[in-house]
């Protein structure tokens, strides 16, 4: 209700056009005093926690958690909500991945300085997803990567040894394991293709493990080349020959998760979180994790993952610089990896035995996040995502060929990025 | 349950001894009494008591929508190529954002349009058949009324957002609704039957708000009226024709106009149930959402408009060509009128 205040009289405040930009592009990071750390709703109270011990130093710059809805979208909204109203509700945002670009180019978030923190430990496509035009904005909280999942007790029955990394190795091993008598009814492969951010990043990963791009290096979008036509076919020709059910143009990341763990599936593409999950179910003990496999060796994951960013219109900006500072280092990195089992930015924590003994995926993890590729760094991802969701789902469905759904998503891009 | 006689059925019967008993007919007497003794005094009380009320209501309602108004007259922010930062100020583009609408960039407005429109038609059509009946069944007396009464109400109470979710997993790919029929049908994904998926759900939500107001309707329709008609050997059907829907009229009329005005603002059950962006469920309030959330608050104004006005003419057209009785007055529109002129008078000549 505060909060809800707070916005409509800033909403009025605002209307006066007296009021300049709050951004300067050399912020001072002045004034010490309370501020707040808006996330998502925190299930495993991790974030708390982090936040008490920063608390129990700093007892005259308390720090209280504003907890944001779970949803991806809503949280963004509510953030944009809160520069566009030039609030200063919010001190510190926790910002998916991919907003960085969007927020940094609106000017609702300050550069930092770079040479604060220790950027050089952490793993390098990471530290890519916090800059915008080669200037540091926000600071990685923790990372994720795509993970193939899968059934090495069926693989293993069938005389399958190792993990495939190509995706023809995987359709042999399945045509292996679909005559088992155990494998009835099984379906090879999914990962999330509903019409959402999922199928952006499985269209991406699909791109890249076939050795194209969406955007090249320099932000320009070259998707209608043969490279990337091989990783949307792959798609495509999957859903077509039954490698991937067909329902599985209905899946986000709980559908597969469920269906992988009541054993209609022997692969799924999916994140992290789904290993202790799977842990707890029928497949518990039956499954384990690879790199994502590509079109001739191992694939690229499309990057996850949330950076953490001082809001343009905050107040006391010098204590938020120090709690962002002990918010992102490596002892707030292995608490979230041990509480709250989020993938740290620090490259030395994947390598660490004791760690790789409780979290088996660590060291497959860490192989994906080093091979990921960014989702497109751009201003307006949103409409991005949409375009390619759009051309991607109707390649999928069959409403369109794939040459052509790539090459209206050329145009799309194009025109996007011309903006 | 003892029946009670309706107000306006008491007045149009001839005056006896009863009829001036209560309910209307004194009243006029009071507010002519109230009249003659109002002064200068009373009149800037009542503005006073007034303006609290008009004042929320211009903060609440004038300000949202005269920003909305002004919103959609800006265009969206640009970027700067060299600086790489948007600029901080949204360029006026007059009517732009509505021409827009009829250009090239409106097949999506128009997809959306079409597709309010349809699902309002649709749904309220069924919901209206659908919800008669419920009341009649409630009406109706038999053992165990209650029970059926309060399972009818269920899906009313249950949030959108929630039942969004529950329709969600009856259509999931093995729900229930595939196992029903037999036969996978994606209804999830784009399509003609993603629409069947969300009328389904939305029909079984609000069928019985239909239900409920009808059933309020029939409760003050006289028992004698049915029983006379039994005398002269009018058939069930000729009953419900001629007696039941004359009647139950007002209270139809208003639930239909309610259903209409909250279907054109449809926006959880098909965002939740489908999925946003998917052109065969989007409607006005998903695109002008979508549009907010990308930053474009100018098209995302003007889209909001363009539902703002499509709804007050729908309001209108129920009101003036159909009577929908939507403030309680049995009274003509003159009539509605000339009293909230008079009201007005008093209340601004002596202040």
């Amino acid at each position: 209700m505060l909060v809800a205040a707070g916005l409509v009289l800033t909403a009025c405040g605002s209307s006066d056009d007296s009021s300049s930009s709050g951004a300067s592009k050399s912020p001072s990071f002045s004034g010490r005093g309370p501020i707040t750390f808006a996330a998502a709703k925190d299930s495993s109270g991790v974030v708390q926690k982090v936040i008490d011990g920063w608390n129990k130093q700093h007892p005259k710059e308390k720090v209280t958690f504003v907890q944001l809805p779970s949803d991806v979208n809503q949280q963004r909204q509510q953030m944009i909500q809160n520069a566009e109203t030039k609030s200063d509700a919010y001190t510190v945002l926790s910002l998916d991945a991919v907003w960085t670009s969007e927020f940094a180019a609106h000017q609702w978030i300050d550069q930092l300085p770079a040479a604060q923190f220790p950027l050089d430990k952490m793993l390098k496509p990471v530290v890519e997803t916090t800059k915008y035009r080669d200037h540091l904005y926000a600071v990685p909280q923790s990372s994720d990567g795509g993970m193939l999942y899968y059934r090495s007790d069926l693989l293993k029955k069938a005389g399958v040894s190792a993990a495939p990394t190509t995706w023809a190795e995987m359709q042999a091993a399945c045509a292996k394991v679909e005559k088992l008598p155990e494998a009835k009814g099984m379906s090879c492969y999914a990962g999330q293709f509903q019409k959402y951010e999922g199928l952006t990043v499985n269209f991406s990963e699909a791109v890249n493990s076939a050795g194209g791009v969406v955007t090249d290096a320099g932000g320009k979008p070259d998707v209608d080349t043969p490279a990337a036509k091989k990783g949307l076919d792959f798609l495509v020709d999957s859903f077509k020959d039954g490698t991937i059910p067909k329902e599985a143009i209905t899946y986000q990341e709980e559908e597969g998760r469920q269906a992988f763990q009541s054993g209609k599936l022997i692969f799924l593409r999916n994140w992290p979180y789904v290993y202790s999950l799977a842990e707890k179910s029928k497949v518990a003990g039956k499954f384990t994790v690879a790199p994502l496999p590509g079109l001739t060796g191992a694939g690229s994951s499309t990057l996850g993952g949330h950076n953490v960013a001082l809001s343009s219109f905050a107040k006391n900006k010098a204590t938020a610089l120090d709690f962002i500072k002990y918010f992102t280092n490596h002892d707030s990195a292995t608490t979230f990896l041990k509480e709250g089992s989020a993938a740290p930015p620090y490259a030395d924590l994947y390598d660490d035995q004791a760690l790789a003994k409780q979290y088996p995926y660590l060291p497959v993890l860490k192989k994906s996040i080093l091979n990921a590729v960014p989702r497109p760094r751009v201003v307006q991802y949103g409409d991005v995502s949409s375009a390619i969701q759009q051309e991607a789902y109707a390649a999928l469905n069959g409403d369109k060929s794939s040459t052509q759904a790539l090459k209206d998503l050329q145009e799309a891009l194009q025109k996007l990025s011309a903006q | 349950m003892a029946t009670r006689t309706p107000p306006e059925t008491a007045a149009d019967r001839p005056p006896g001894p009863a009829s001036g008993r209560a309910g209307r007919p004194p009243a006029p007497e009071k507010a002519r009494r109230g009249r003659k003794s109002a002064t200068a005094g009373t009149g800037r009380m009542a503005a006073l008591l007034v303006s609290p009320t008009l004042l929320v209501l211009t903060v609440v309602v004038l300000y949202p929508t005269i920003m909305a108004l002004r919103e959609s007259l800006y265009g969206t922010k640009g970027l700067d190529p060299k600086t790489g930062f948007i600029s901080d100020t949204e360029p006026f583009v007059g009517l732009q954002n509505y021409t827009d609408i009829f250009g090239e960039a409106g097949e999506r407005f128009w997809n959306a349009f079409w597709n309010t429109t349809f699902f309002t038609v649709v749904t309220v059509g069924l919901e209206t058949v659908i919800g008669v009946a419920m009341a009649l069944i409630m009406h109706k007396a038999f053992s165990g009324r209650a029970l059926i009464r309060a399972s009818i109400l269920i899906p009313w109470a249950v949030p959108t957002a929630i039942s969004g979710l529950l329709w969600r997993w009856i259509f999931n790919s093995d729900g229930i609704a595939n196992a029903l029929i037999g036969h996978q049908i994606l209804w999830t994904t784009e399509g003609f039957h993603a629409k069947v998926a969300v009328i389904i759900a939305e029909v079984w939500k609000t069928a019985p708000f239909i239900g409920l107001l009808v059933l309020a309707g029939l409760q003050v329709i006289p028992r004698e009226v049915y029983e006379a008609a039994r005398m002269d050997g009018a058939s069930p059907l000729r009953q419900f024709w001629h007696i039941t829907l004359p009647l139950v009229k007002p209270a139809l009329l208003v639930a239909v106009l309610f259903r209409c005005l909250d279907a054109l603002r449809m926006f959880d059950l098909p965002y939740l149930l489908v999925g946003a962006q998917k052109s065969s469920v989007e409607t006005l309030s998903m695109l002008a959402q979508n549009e907010a959330s990308n930053v474009r608050f100018g098209p995302a104004a003007a889209y909001a408009v363009a539902l703002f006005v499509y709804v007050l003419l729908i309001a209108l057209g129920f009101v003036r060509l159909l009577g929908a009785d939507v403030v309680g007055d049995a009274g003509g529109p003159g009539r509605k009128k000339r009293r909230w002129a008079s009201k007005r008078n008093r209340v601004e000549v002596p202040a």
